[in-house]
């Protein structure tokens, strides 16, 4: 039975692993801005582009294999930089403080915008890029085949959950971002340059994004229409782990991922429900998500 | 406001010659005025302050309705499907309202979302009733006992759109000056106040939502006779995105805001097709960029300027 499941349980904790940087990315985005970004999933599917042109570049260019992975890294860093201030400081920044209707209409144009050039860029093609996934092979524990990429994607996304809290927990910026979060009229009167933590802010949650779009394209390549996918997958994981909450995140992933796995198992029909099938059971029960605060209704 | 209504009147009847003057616009504005029913509903929840990113799942609901009446039961009829889907969305709407219009804001949006993606994946899975992704053909219905041609089909079609979207028209007139269509803007104004009046938001919400989802079924059910082939893809979250952004570019101040829109957004499509077919949802997000940014009572605000500005007639105003 175990040797059964245990291969089930690391496809899903793989899984996981890849929704967590997207979600974690739009629940930070969210707790630090108020603003619940539909373009979201295109700067995932951005990133998973940048990260399959570069490694195809690489090789085409007959370098080192192994730069496939810091080329993962750095595109994700790419996109980041150049979009993550550029997308704030235009657009994100003229909707602070307004209605939730207009805050996700203008990401959704984004979203629209977004998407066509990713088209006009990169075609309609799909593009498969597994180099950094055949390079680390498989490894054997107990008779049991493990692909060692996913052990790398698990490893990674724990590094990133404990860097996130070490970075808001014990770093001058990540306090920062707390008070901004608490209240940032107090803040900017205590001297806080709110605008420079929203910029910081956003950039990271591109960034965490692009990561997750860059490390799933060995696993899963990339084509057009992954990043609509990819949003909604990651509303239906923030939206149960609670919407702001980091913690919340990462497990509302494993669900997540659980829920998808044992659908492929026992129903596949039911696969693409399942996550959101999870989010509407858990906020039927808990409306804030399983980790979220509640917050004292108008009525 | 008499020189709008002969404006309107002017309007409707430049449309209804469009078959004789311009036959190659009847089809477009067909599947316009459909997604406009639709697009009219997600206005009406717009008024009350809440925006839902699941809206086309109504419209897929209708559009799958009269398809399964056809298929199914061999009742044919053009207005018997056309009733039969409306009333069909209404009931699924209010179930789903019953649940969804305790939320607010974010959580209402995104539970929309959610139902409607559940929707969209059982469509494309549940293959030996929905045909998956390959959807249904809807054969052409009979008018009143008639068969007619395809052609001669979608002419009738087209007057009985236009038909519907008048008396719409007419009716969200009555219905935004009653005082339930007041309370509607009043939930986005002020919920408490209208609480203290005795009013209970939660009905008010959910025949709001019902009549919201009704339209959307009555557009998909248009569409999916038009068309004639019903996907899932009617359901996908974007297309709930499309009408959200179709009844803002209109303007959700009226009842003929998000008509303008849509027929606006499908003829400037049919146009821009051929030019910039993989651009034209840049297109469609930057107009939307332009319209929330400088036009947000959308183009309705450009026929009416001279008119009264209700509060409720722009988008996010008086944030609560």
């Amino acid at each position: 039975m175990l040797d059964m499941a245990l291969p089930l349980i690391m496809d899903a904790l793989a899984n996981a692993a890849l929704i967590f940087f997207v979600a974690v990315g739009l629940t930070l985005v969210f707790s630090v801005q108020r603003i619940l970004n539909v373009a979201h999933g295109s700067f995932y599917s951005i990133g998973a582009y940048i990260a399959a042109s570069m490694g195809l570049w690489l090789i085409s260019a007959g370098l080192n294999p192994w730069l496939s992975f810091p080329a993962l890294l750095l595109s994700a860093a790419l996109v980041a930089m150049v979009l993550g201030p550029l997308v704030e400081r235009t657009l994100i920044r003229w909707t602070y403080g307004r209605h939730e209707a207009i805050q996700i209409l203008v990401t959704f144009g984004l979203f629209l915008i977004l998407e066509d050039l990713q088209r006009l860029v990169f075609g309609v093609r799909s593009i498969y890029q597994d180099t950094p996934m055949a390079l680390l092979g498989v490894s054997e524990i107990g008779g049991i085949f493990y692909l060692n990429y996913q052990l790398l994607l698990i490893v990674l996304a724990l590094a990133v959950l404990f860097g996130m809290r070490f970075l808001i927990k014990h770093t001058r910026l990540g306090r920062l971002l707390v008070a901004v979060v608490a209240d940032r009229e107090v803040s900017l009167a205590m001297g806080i340059n709110t605008d420079r933590a929203f910029v910081l802010a956003f950039t990271l949650g591109v960034f965490l994004a692009a990561l997750g779009g860059a490390l799933a394209t060995p696993t899963t390549g990339v084509a057009p229409g992954l990043g609509a996918e990819t949003m909604v997958l990651a509303f239906a994981v923030a939206a149960i782990g609670g919407l702001g909450q980091i913690e919340g995140a990462a497990v509302a992933s494993i669900i997540v991922a659980g829920a998808k796995v044992l659908a492929v198992y026992y129903a596949p029909a039911f696969d693409t429900v399942a996550p959101f099938l999870v989010m509407l059971a858990v906020l039927l029960v808990r409306p804030n998500g399983l980790f979220g605060t509640a917050t004292t209704r108008k009525i | 406001m008499k020189i709008l209504y002969a404006l309107f009147a002017a309007a409707f009847a430049a449309l209804a010659i469009v078959p004789f003057a311009a036959p190659w616009l009847q089809f477009v504005l067909t599947i316009a005025i459909a997604k406009g029913f639709a697009a009219v509903g997600v206005a009406l929840l717009l008024r009350a302050g809440l925006i839902s990113i699941g809206h086309a799942m109504f419209y897929a609901a209708g559009a799958y309705t009269a398809a399964f009446i056809v298929l199914r039961s061999g009742i044919s009829d053009l207005f018997v499907l056309l009733i039969a889907s409306t009333l069909v969305t209404a009931v699924i709407g209010a179930l789903v309202g019953a649940y969804l219009v305790r939320y607010r804001a974010i959580f209402f949006a995104m539970l929309n979302l959610a139902v409607s993606m559940v929707f969209f994946a059982l469509l494309s899975k549940l293959y030996g009733i929905t045909g998956g992704t390959d959807g249904l053909r809807v054969p052409v219905p009979t008018v009143l006992g008639m068969t007619l041609t395809k052609a001669g089909f979608d002419i009738v079609l087209f007057y009985v759109a236009l038909a519907l979207m008048a008396i719409i028209a007419g009716l969200g007139v009555q219905f935004l000056k009653s005082p339930l269509g007041h309370a509607v803007g009043a939930i986005h104004t002020n919920e408490v106040r209208l609480e203290y009046l005795g009013v209970s938001a939660w009905s008010v919400l959910l025949i709001a939502y019902t009549i919201s989802a009704a339209l959307a079924g009555l557009g998909g059910a248009i569409a999916a006779v038009s068309i004639g082939h019903v996907l899932p893809d009617y359901a996908y979250w974007t297309e709930s995105g499309h009408l959200v952004l179709t009844a803002v570019l209109g303007g959700i101040g009226g009842v003929a805001g998000p008509f303008i829109g849509s027929i606006f957004l499908e003829i400037v499509h049919t146009v821009a097709v051929g030019v910039a077919h993989n651009a034209w949802n840049l297109i469609m997000g930057a107009t939307l960029l332009l319209v929330i940014f400088f036009l947000p009572q959308g183009l309705y605000g450009l026929v009416t300027k001279s008119a009264d500005k209700t509060s409720s007639a722009k988008l996010g105003e008086n944030k609560s």
